[in-house]
C-alpha cells in the first residue's frame, strides 16, 4: 500500500490514504512514539507523537510495535501533542535500505552540510539521491534577549517565512471579519485577536513542520547532527553538540548556515529588544510596537500587528524597502501609512531603557534635524537587517575569503577553496530566499553527485512582502531598468485599479496599483512587473514564468484575462507614464 | 401619419449625422452611421467605444427583456448585471463566511456559532453596486460619444436596423443605415421543457436580486453557471442540490471536473446524478415540488424545494434580430463567424456570446469587439487569438486552467507524446483552520519530447484565477516545463506549487505532498 518516493521535490514518503485523512477529525488522540529517530535521544525537541501504530519490524531496536494511547510525555515536555497526520509510519519504515556508494576513499562522509534550513536540507537530500554520503548539521543558538530557540529547518520554517505568513494571514482574517459584516454575514465587529491561541497555533504548526522534515531526513538517510560545526582543516569539521565534540572528515563541504537579525549597537538594544527570532513565539502580547527597520521584515512585522490590533510605529533610517523599486516601495508604506501605522521618518534609535512598570523609554533621533525624541513601548524589534553566521565556522583556519558577513561564491556556488560551497543567505549579493536557497542547493547537489552542469539562474526571481496590501515583483526595477538601458529606452505601463470585491466592504483601492517596466522599442520585451493589492504572491508567480519564458507587452496585452480577477489588470494595462495620460481606472467590463 | 412620423425621425437622424464631419471615410456619409452595434455587453460596448475612438460614428442598441419573474437590468450585459460581478461577490460572501470560522481557529474571538447572512442585505449590496457599474458605464459612453439607445434593434435589410424609441410603443418605429453592423447580443438562460418550468423556476438572471432566501434550491444543470450558484448557496448556508443530466462541466478537463465535484460533495453539496426534472409544481405551502428520473435506473423521484434554478445552458438571442431580412446564417440559436467575426454577410459582424464555437467570456468579447472595432476602422490586421484563453469556475476551492485539457491533448497528439506532471499540495494557511487539502491539485500537461511545451495547466485551490492569469500569459510566451521548473518560487505561495511539479502520471508514482520549505 505505501509507495516510496525519492522525488527531487524531497517529498516524504507517504501512502494516499495519508492525504484523504488530513482534517483533525481523523485524528485520535497523540501516542507516543518517541525514540523513533536515530539522534532524537540528545534532541531537545520531543515533540514526536502520532496517531499511528508503527510496524513492529520496522520498529528495529526500539522497544516494541505497539504503544499506548492517549500517552502524554510530549504534553509534559511543555510541547503541545503533535496532531499533524503530515506522515505516515509505516511508509517510513517501508523504506529500501539504499546502496551507498563509497565515493570519497577515506573521508567519513562525501558531503557534509553545516547548516539544517532551507538550503542545506535541499542540497543534502539531493546530494543523498544522487548516492552520496551525507551529514548535515544544524544547531540553533538561543536568542539573546528571551532565549528563543528552535528546531530543524532553518529561518524559513521556524522564524521566517512559514510563521509571517500565518500571522499575516491571523491579520487578513480579522480583516475578513469586518468584510463578512459588510456582505450581511451577522458578525459581530467588535473582535480581539488571542495572541497566545495565534502564538501556540503558529507553534504547533511549525513544530509539525519540524516533525515532517525529521522524518523526510531520516527517510531520506541523510545523517543528522545537532552540533554546530568548526573547520578543523578543509577535509575536517569538528561538531560542538550537546554531548560533546565530534570529528567529521569529507570530501566535500557546504556551508549553509544563513543568518540572524542584527542588533544595533545602542544601550539597552540586546537586553531589551527582541527580533523576528523572538516575536513569532513571543509569551506576552507585543502591545504598543516600535519597529526598527523598514525592510520587508520590518513592514511585514509591523503589518501584521496592526492587523491583530496592537500599535506599531515604523522607524526608519533611511527608505523603505531598499532594493525594491522605491516608486511601489513608498506607495506600499503610504498604504500601511493609511491604515494608521505611524512611520518614523529619518531616524535612529539611540537607546532602550526599561521603566519600572516594565515599558521601554526608547529615545531617538531625526537624523536630518538633529531633533531628539522619546517615546515608551511595549517591545521594541529590530529589524534592521541581517548578518550571516561565519563566527563559529572558524573559517580562517581553511582561508574561505569572507566579505563582511556574507561568503562570496561564483556562478558553480564554490567558494575560493575548491572543495568548500557555499548556499542560502551566507552567500554573498544574491536574494535571501527559501526557494533561492532550495532551487541553488538543490542544483549543487546535482553538479556535485549527478553530473549536471546546470547551474542556478539568480535573474528575474520574483518576490513578495506580505503587507496588509501586499506588493509582489519581478524582474527589475524601474530605476535598475532605466539605470541598465536608459530612460529613453524604457516604457513604463501602469494603472490603478479596483478590485471587485473591495467595493461592498468599501475598502480603500487608493493604492492598488500595477505596472510593466519593458523595452520601449522592437518587441517591447517586459523587464520587471509591479503589482501592489490582494493575494499579490499567488499573482505574480505566473508572471515570473512568463518573464523567464521572454514576455512582451504584445503578449501580455492579447492574454485574454480571467474576469472577474485582480491579475488581469495586467493584460488591461495600455497607459505609458510617458504619455502623461491618468492611470486611474473607469470602467470594469467592457 | 405613423409612415410621415418614421420619415420625419429618419431625417431627423441624417441631418443630425450630416452635419458631422465624418472623420473616418473623410466624406459625407452614404449611411446614418459607420457602426450600429446591436447589443450593449461586454463586446457591444467595447467595439462601440473602440470605434468611435478610431473617428468612427457608431450608434449602440441595448435591451433587456424582463424574465418569466419579471427580472430586468440595466446597460452593461450579462457579466455586469447578472454575471461574473454578482457571482463573483455572492462568491466573496461566501467566502468571507469561511473566513469568520477560520479567523476563530486563528484567535480572533468572533462568535461564529450562529453565524447567519443577511440575504436581504446581500443582494441589496450586490445591486448597488451593479447600479453604480451602469451608472459609470452610461457616463463613459457620454463621454466617448458614443449614441446609445435603450431599445432593441432589428434588420430591415442589411444595412438598416428599424427600432422603437419607446419599447413597447410600436407606434413611433424608427429606422437609420450603417455601414457595418455588429451583432453583440448575447445570450440568456435557457428553460427545460417541462411543466413549470417558466411559471416557477428562475435562472441566474433572477438569482441576485431575488428578493427571498433561497432557501433548500435545486439547481438543474452542473455547467460552471450551476456549480457556482449551487456552491455559493451552500456557502451561505442554503441546501443546495445539484441534479446533473450527464457529466459535470463539460468541455472542461474530466480530472479536475470530477475533483472539483468532490470538493462540492465534501462540503455538503447533494447530487443527483444521471437525472433530468420532469415537472415543477407549487404545493398548497408555496413549496416547489419537482418530479425527476434517473435515467441510468429509470427510477422516478420527487422532492421538495424552495427554489428551483435552471442552469442547463443559455441560447443565443436571434429571435428578435430578424436575421433573415439581412441574409445573415445562423447555427441553432448562435451566427457563425469566420476568424475576422465576418458572418456570411461581409459587413455584418458578430462577436461575444452570441457567435458560434468560442468561449462564452467576458474578457474574450472585449477583446475580440475591440479588435473588430480596429480593424474595421484603424486600418489594423490584427485578429482575435481564441487559443489558450485562461479561465476560472468560481466554486469554494476554485478551479482554473488555461490550455489544454488531458483529453485534448491526448487527442490531438496521442497518449505517447503527452506528459502530465501532477501533483496535490497543501495551502500553508489550510493547517491552524484545518481545512481540507484532499481537493488541492494541480497537473501540467505537455509534450513529451524536446523541450516539453506546456499545453494546458490546471489547478484547483484557493484565489485560482489569480494564480492561473500569469500562467496564461506564460503559456502564450511558449512556457516549457524546463522554464516552469526552473522559475523560483514565491514562498509561501499556493501558486509555487507549479515550480515544484516534478511526478509525471507516467511514473506511477505517489503524487501526495511532503515537506514544505527545504
Amino acid at each position: 500500500m505505501s509507495l516510496t518516493l525519492w522525488s527531487s521535490r524531497c517529498s516524504v514518503t507517504f501512502v494516499r490514504q495519508c492525504s484523504t485523512i488530513f482534517t483533525s477529525n481523523f485524528c485520535p488522540g497523540p501516542v507516543s512514539v518517541s525514540g523513533i529517530l536515530q539522534h532524537n535521544s540528545h534532541s531537545p525537541h520531543q515533540l514526536l507523537h502520532h496517531q499511528r501504530t508503527m510496524s513492529s519490524a520496522a520498529l528495529g531496536r526500539q522497544d516494541g510495535g505497539t504503544q499506548s494511547r492517549g500517552s502524554t510525555s510530549g504534553a509534559a515536555s511543555g510541547v503541545p501533542p503533535f496532531k499533524h497526520p503530515h506522515c505516515d509510519r509505516q511508509a517510513m519504515y517501508a523504506q529500501p535500505v539504499r546502496q551507498i556508494r563509497n565515493k570519497g576513499g577515506s573521508y567519513d562522509y562525501d558531503l557534509v552540510v553545516i547548516g539544517g534550513g532551507s538550503a542545506g536540507l535541499a542540497c543534502a537530500k539531493e546530494a543523498v539521491l544522487n548516492g552520496a554520503r551525507v551529514a548535515c548539521l544544524d544547531y540553533v543558538k538561543p536568542t539573546p534577549t528571551l532565549g528563543t530557540k528552535w528546531g530543524v529547518g532553518g529561518t524559513c520554517v521556524n522564524v521566517g517565512c512559514i510563521p509571517k505568513k500565518l500571522m499575516h494571514q491571523a491579520s487578513l482574517l480579522g480583516e475578513a471579519v469586518h468584510e463578512a459584516a459588510a456582505y450581511g454575514w451577522n458578525v459581530n465587529e467588535k473582535i480581539k485577536p488571542d495572541w497566545h491561541k495565534l502564538v501556540q497555533s503558529v507553534q504547533n504548526h511549525i513544530k509539525s513542520v519540524n516533525w515532517v522534515t525529521r522524518v523526510d531526513l531520516r527517510d531520506k538517510k541523510v545523517e543528522y547532527i545537532n552540533g554546530l560545526g568548526s573547520f578543523v582543516d578543509t577535509h575536517t569539521l569538528v561538531a560542538k553538540m550537546k554531548s560533546g565534540e565530534r570529528t567529521l572528515t569529507a570530501q566535500t563541504f557546504v556551508i549553509a548556515v544563513g543568518g540572524r537579525p542584527r542588533y544595533p549597537g545602542i544601550p539597552g538594544a540586546v537586553e531589551y529588544g527582541i527580533t523576528s527570532d523572538d516575536l513569532f513565539s513571543l509569551e506576552r502580547e507585543p502591545g504598543k510596537t516600535l519597529v526598527v527597520g523598514a525592510g520587508y521584515i520590518g513592514l511585514e512585522c509591523a503589518g501584521f500587528l496592526k492587523g491583530l490590533g496592537y500599535e506599531p510605529t515604523v522607524m526608519v533610517r533611511s527608505i523603505v524597502l531598499r532594493g525594491f523599486d522605491q516608486q511601489m516601495a513608498e506607495l506600499v508604506a503610504s498604504s500601511m501609512e493609511e491604515r494608521g501605522i505611524p512611520f518614523l521618518r529619518k531616524t535612529v534609535p539611540l537607546s532602550v531603557e526599561k521603566q519600572d512598570d516594565g515599558k521601554l523609554l526608547v529615545k531617538y533621533q531625526n537624523v536630518e534635524t538633529g531633533e531628539e525624541g522619546q517615546e515608551l513601548y511595549d517591545t521594541v524589534l529590530w529589524a534592521i537587517g541581517r548578518k550571516g553566521l561565519i563566527e563559529d565556522l572558524n573559517l580562517p583556519k581553511v582561508g574561505v575569503k569572507v566579505q563582511k558577513d556574507k561568503i562570496p561564491v561564483d556562478t558553480l556556488e564554490a567558494t575560493n577553496v575548491a572543495n568548500i560551497f557555499a548556499v542560502g543567505d551566507i552567500i554573498y549579493g544574491k536574494p535571501e530566499l527559501t526557494p533561492v536557497a532550495i532551487l541553488a542547493g538543490r542544483l549543487l547537489a546535482r553538479r556535485l553527485y549527478a553530473g549536471s552542469e546546470q547551474r542556478m539562474d539568480y535573474q528575474d526571481v520574483a518576490t513578495t512582502v506580505f503587507t496588509p496590501l501586499e506588493y509582489a515583483c519581478v524582474g527589475l526595477s524601474e530605476e535598475d531598468a532605466v539605470k541598465k538601458y536608459g530612460a529613453d529606452e524604457i516604457e513604463v505601463f501602469h494603472g490603478y485599479y479596483k478590485p471587485t470585491e473591495f467595493f461592498i466592504p468599501q475598502k480603500s483601492v487608493r493604492y492598488c496599483y500595477l505596472k510593466a517596466v519593458a523595452e520601449r522599442h522592437g518587441d517591447q520585451r517586459v523587464y520587471g512587473l509591479h503589482y501592489i493589492g490582494p493575494v499579490a504572491g499567488e499573482v505574480i508567480q505566473g508572471f515570473a514564468a512568463a518573464l523567464k519564458s521572454g514576455l512582451t507587452i504584445n503578449t501580455l496585452i492579447n492574454t485574454v484575462g480571467i474576469h472577474p480577477t485582480t491579475a488581469e489588470e495586467f493584460t488591461r494595462l495600455n497607459i505609458t507614464k510617458r504619455s502623461g495620460a491618468d492611470p486611474t481606472p473607469a470602467t470594469c467590463c467592457s | 401619419m405613423s409612415l410621415l412620423k418614421v420619415l420625419r425621425a429618419t431625417d431627423l437622424i441624417r441631418s443630425h449625422s450630416a452635419l458631422r464631419w465624418c472623420r473616418h471615410t473623410g466624406s459625407f456619409p452614404r449611411y446614418d452611421y459607420d457602426l450600429v452595434v446591436l447589443g450593449g455587453g461586454s463586446a457591444g460596448l467595447a467595439c462601440a467605444k473602440e470605434a468611435v475612438d478610431c473617428g468612427a460614428r457608431v450608434l449602440c442598441f441595448d435591451y433587456v427583456k424582463p424574465t418569466p419573474v419579471g427580472t430586468k437590468w440595466g446597460i452593461g450585459g450579462t457579466c455586469v448585471n447578472v454575471g461574473c460581478i454578482p457571482k463573483k461577490l455572492m462568491h466573496q460572501a461566501s467566502l468571507l463566511g469561511e473566513a469568520v470560522h477560520e479567523a476563530v481557529a486563528y484567535g480572533w474571538n468572533v462568535d461564529d456559532r450562529n453565524l447567519r447572512p443577511d440575504w436581504r442585505k446581500l443582494v441589496r449590496s450586490v445591486q448597488n453596486h451593479i447600479k453604480s457599474v451602469n451608472w459609470v458605464t452610461r457616463v463613459d459612453l457620454r463621454d466617448k460619444k458614443v449614441e446609445y439607445v435603450n431599445s432593441m434593434g432589428a434588420f430591415v435589410d442589411s444595412h438598416t436596423i428599424m427600432y422603437y424609441p419607446k419599447p413597447g410603443q410600436e407606434g413611433d418605429r424608427r429606422q437609420v443605415t450603417a455601414k457595418y453592423v455588429v451583432v453583440a447580443v448575447g445570450g440568456r438562460p435557457r428553460y427545460p421543457d417541462i411543466p413549470g418550468a417558466m411559471e416557477l423556476g428562475i435562472t441566474s438572471d433572477d438569482i441576485f436580486s431575488y428578493e427571498r432566501e433561497p432557501g433548500r434550491t435545486l439547481v438543474v444543470g452542473a455547467g460552471y453557471v450551476g456549480l457556482e450558484c449551487a456552491c455559493f448557496l451552500k456557502g451561505l448556508g442554503y441546501d443546495p442540490t445539484v441534479m446533473v443530466r450527464s457529466i459535470v462541466l463539460r468541455g472542461f478537463d474530466r480530472q479536475m471536473s470530477e475533483l472539483l465535484a468532490a470538493m462540492m460533495s465534501e462540503r455538503g453539496v447533494s447530487f443527483l446524478n444521471t437525472t433530468v426534472p420532469s415537472s415543477v409544481e407549487r404545493q398548497s405551502d408555496g413549496r416547489l415540488l419537482v418530479r425527476y428520473l434517473n435515467t441510468t435506473t429509470q427510477t422516478v423521484g420527487s422532492d421538495v424545494f424552495d427554489t428551483v434554478l435552471w442552469a442547463i445552458g443559455r441560447r443565443g438571442l436571434i429571435d428578435d434580430l430578424n436575421l433573415g431580412a439581412a441574409g445573415v446564417k445562423t447555427l441553432n440559436d448562435k451566427i457563425v463567424v469566420d476568424a475576422s467575426e465576418a458572418t456570411n454577410v461581409p459587413h455584418i459582424f458578430a462577436v461575444g456570446d452570441i457567435i458560434h464555437g468560442r468561449p462564452e467570456l467576458t474578457p474574450v468579447a472585449i477583446l475580440s469587439g475591440r479588435l473588430l472595432a480596429r480593424r474595421l476602422f484603424a486600418g489594423s490586421t490584427q485578429r482575435m487569438d481564441y487559443a489558450d484563453v485562461a479561465t476560472t469556475v468560481f466554486t469554494p476551492l476554485e478551479y482554473s486552467c488555461v490550455g489544454m485539457s488531458e483529453e485534448s491533448a491526448i487527442e490531438l497528439h496521442g497518449a505517447d507524446n503527452i506528459e502530465v506532471f501532477h501533483g496535490y499540495y497543501k495551502p500553508t494557511e489550510f493547517f491552524i483552520p484545518q481545512k481540507s487539502v484532499r481537493h488541492c491539485y494541480l497537473k501540467a500537461v505537455a509534450e513529451m519530447a524536446g523541450d516539453q511545451r506546456i499545453l494546458g495547466l490546471h489547478y484547483i485551490g484557493p484565489v485560482a484565477g489569480e494564480v492561473i492569469q500569469g500562467f496564461a500569459a506564460a503559456l502564450k510566451s511558449g512556457l516549457t516545463v524546463k522554464t516552469l521548473l526552473n522559475t523560483v518560487g514565491i514562498h509561501p505561495t499556493t501558486a509555487e506549487e507549479f515550480t515544484r511539479l516534478s511526478i509525471t502520471k507516467r511514473s506511477g508514482r505517489d503524487p501526495t505532498p511532503a515537506s514544505c520549505c527545504s
